[in-house]
């Protein structure tokens, strides 16, 4: 009996083994293919191709830099709306809302978090879009418009729509990521605080200064799904490959130029550009998340030390 | 000598678990006053009815009155932040916040805005620390980290912290449970040096150390009060029979 056992026991554990290895094969599989299959623009551009401002696939020019930036830009806008915002949720749900309501609340925001990609894109197309366009924007326009940000013409479409839209798929992660950190925050924290005299809002304070690299954390998560975001960007973002100061203008985004250009990129050089942009995108957003992990796993362990 | 602290009639709840009967009780001032009982008796529950800590908690509720120098404090109008600075309170686990040593002291004065300038918050500082018979051991690291300290020092830092703010009334829930026997020895004669200026009520569920540090000593049981009395006398001729089987070790 115990022969049989032992053999069952290995076996299953050497399957299992193979799964957890499929993880690493699977990482490492796409990191290969995507530096082979970049090589042609890594040896014709070099380092040029991260920094080049001209994309005319016509003409076998590819410069990443209006996509890098478009990507940024657009993800700062997001983080600027979206991290105040899911701040201000989490806190409310954690420090203020009674169950009853906070319960409801929480799961509201899980629910945002499970709309698909291209519903957003499609509201933003349909209701966003136009809003910013004949409400937002002219307000924009008339109290700053003397900022390079906000002067240009108002299309409705462009970095702007782009950004807001990402706040808004960013804002449920963000939310969910703080409270849990808030709520791992031990109550004799609170208490302390409380029994010296300390209002409400200075015991919140209390709280974020023991949760304040979980924050950290929160926000460079929602910052790597901010960059690799796609569907719904590439609807509003209006594609175009331009470094524009006013937010109003069209952009592009690396996720989005991927998206909406594979199935015509039949030339060699026109793909690996294509590529290389992808794996630059794989590296800073894996790095991003690695580095949100990290400082979410430190607050955990902390706060579980005492 | 006066009384600091009078309960009358007080009944609490859990939502529909009472959780204690009909406390009447005096807390004299500047005295040490020990709540002694079996684990789950309502002992922390009843001390922090005294600072509203229990505020915190939904479901509770409490009839009865509770009056600190004559006013009662779950009256409507009652201003709890203003209760809690007067009613200062030390936990069972030591819980600096993350700072410094000095801003660990600092931040009941600051809240408060007790301090005139840079100067005079230092000066509170090293009172409170020094009260807390921990300065000779900190006043050469005031900067860094609290969680350097041991687990002693982090209580009598957080005694100070809780003295920084001039209270009147200091609450102590098992203040050295958690302590080894030379830092809890600190704590307990720091206890006896405090009452000189402050009321103190200190739960513990080690019967010694209500002998050693307390004046009075009153013992609960199942949420009722069972008997108040002069410590020395609740340790040698308890009125009660249920109080002596308890300090006795019949059960506990």
């Amino acid at each position: 009996m115990s022969k049989t056992g032992t053999i069952g026991d290995s076996v299953f554990r050497t399957i299992l083994i193979i799964f957890a290895a499929t993880i690493i094969v699977i990482v490492v599989a796409m990191i290969a293919m995507m530096v082979q299959n970049s090589l042609p623009t890594i040896r014709e551009f070099g380092l040029g191709f991260l920094t080049g401002r001209r994309w005319q696939p016509a003409s076998d020019i590819f410069g990443a830099l209006p996509f890098i930036y478009g990507t940024i830009v657009s993800s700062v806008i997001a983080l600027v709306l979206a991290v105040p915002l899911s701040l201000g949720i989490a806190i409310f749900l954690v420090e203020q809302a009674p169950q009853k309501i906070a319960r409801p609340i929480a799961f509201m925001v899980e629910l945002l978090a499970a709309i698909p990609s291209v519903v957003y894109g499609l509201w933003g197309i349909f209701v966003l879009a136009p809003f910013i366009r004949s409400y937002l924007g002219p307000v924009l326009q008339s109290y700053l418009g003397w900022l390079p940000l906000f002067q240009g013409r108002l299309t409705g479409i462009g970095m702007l729509t782009g950004g807001m839209i990402m706040a808004l798929m960013v804002t449920p992660i963000v939310t969910a990521v703080v409270r849990d950190v808030l709520e791992a925050v031990s109550t004799t924290q609170r208490e302390a605080a409380l029994a010296l005299g300390a209002t409400k809002w200075e015991t919140t304070t209390i709280v974020l200064g023991n949760a304040a690299s979980g924050i950290a954390g929160a926000v460079v998560l929602g910052l790597g799904r901010a960059l690799g975001e796609t569907m719904a960007v590439t609807m509003v973002i209006g594609n175009s490959p331009q470094i524009s100061s006013s937010l109003f203008e069209p952009a592009y985004t690396i996720a989005s130029v991927l998206a909406a250009n594979f199935a015509e990129a039949t030339d060699k050089l026109y793909l690996s550009a294509l590529i290389e942009m992808g794996l630059v995108l794989f590296l800073v957003t894996f790095i991003v998340n690695a580095f949100a992990k990290l400082l979410v796993i430190r607050v955990a362990r902390r706060s579980g030390a005492h | 000598m006066g009384s600091k602290i009078r309960i009358k009639n007080m009944d609490f709840f859990y939502g529909s678990n009472q959780a204690l009967f009909d406390i009447s009780l005096e807390i004299p001032d500047r005295q040490v006053m020990a709540f002694i009982g079996p684990s789950g008796c309502g002992k922390s529950t009843f001390l922090r009815t005294l600072n509203r800590m229990n505020d915190t908690i939904p479901i509770a509720r409490l009839t009865g009155t509770v009056e600190i120098d004559g006013k009662d404090i779950y009256a409507p109008k009652t201003d709890v932040v203003a209760l809690r600075r007067k009613v200062g309170m030390v936990f069972q686990k030591s819980n600096p916040f993350p700072k410094s040593i000095y801003e660990n002291v600092a931040y009941g004065i600051r809240i408060n805005r007790m301090h005139k300038d840079r100067a005079d918050l230092d000066q509170r500082v090293e009172k409170a620390i020094r009260d807390a018979a921990l300065w000779d051991e900190v006043k050469d690291r005031l900067n860094t980290s609290a969680f350097g300290l041991s687990g002693g020092q982090q209580q009598r830092l957080c005694i100070a912290r809780a003295l920084a703010v001039q209270p009147e009334v200091v609450l102590m829930d098992e203040p050295a449970s958690a302590l080894d026997p030379i830092a809890t020895q600190k704590i307990e004669e720091l206890v006896v040096e405090l009452k000189k200026s402050y009321t103190i009520a200190i739960v513990t569920h080690n019967m010694q150390q209500a002998a050693r540090v307390s004046d009075r000593t009153a013992f609960f049981m199942l949420g009722k009060l069972i008997e108040v009395n002069p410590t020395e006398k609740m340790f040698t001729n308890p009125d009660e029979k249920l109080t002596e089987d308890y300090i006795t070790g019949r059960f506990g």
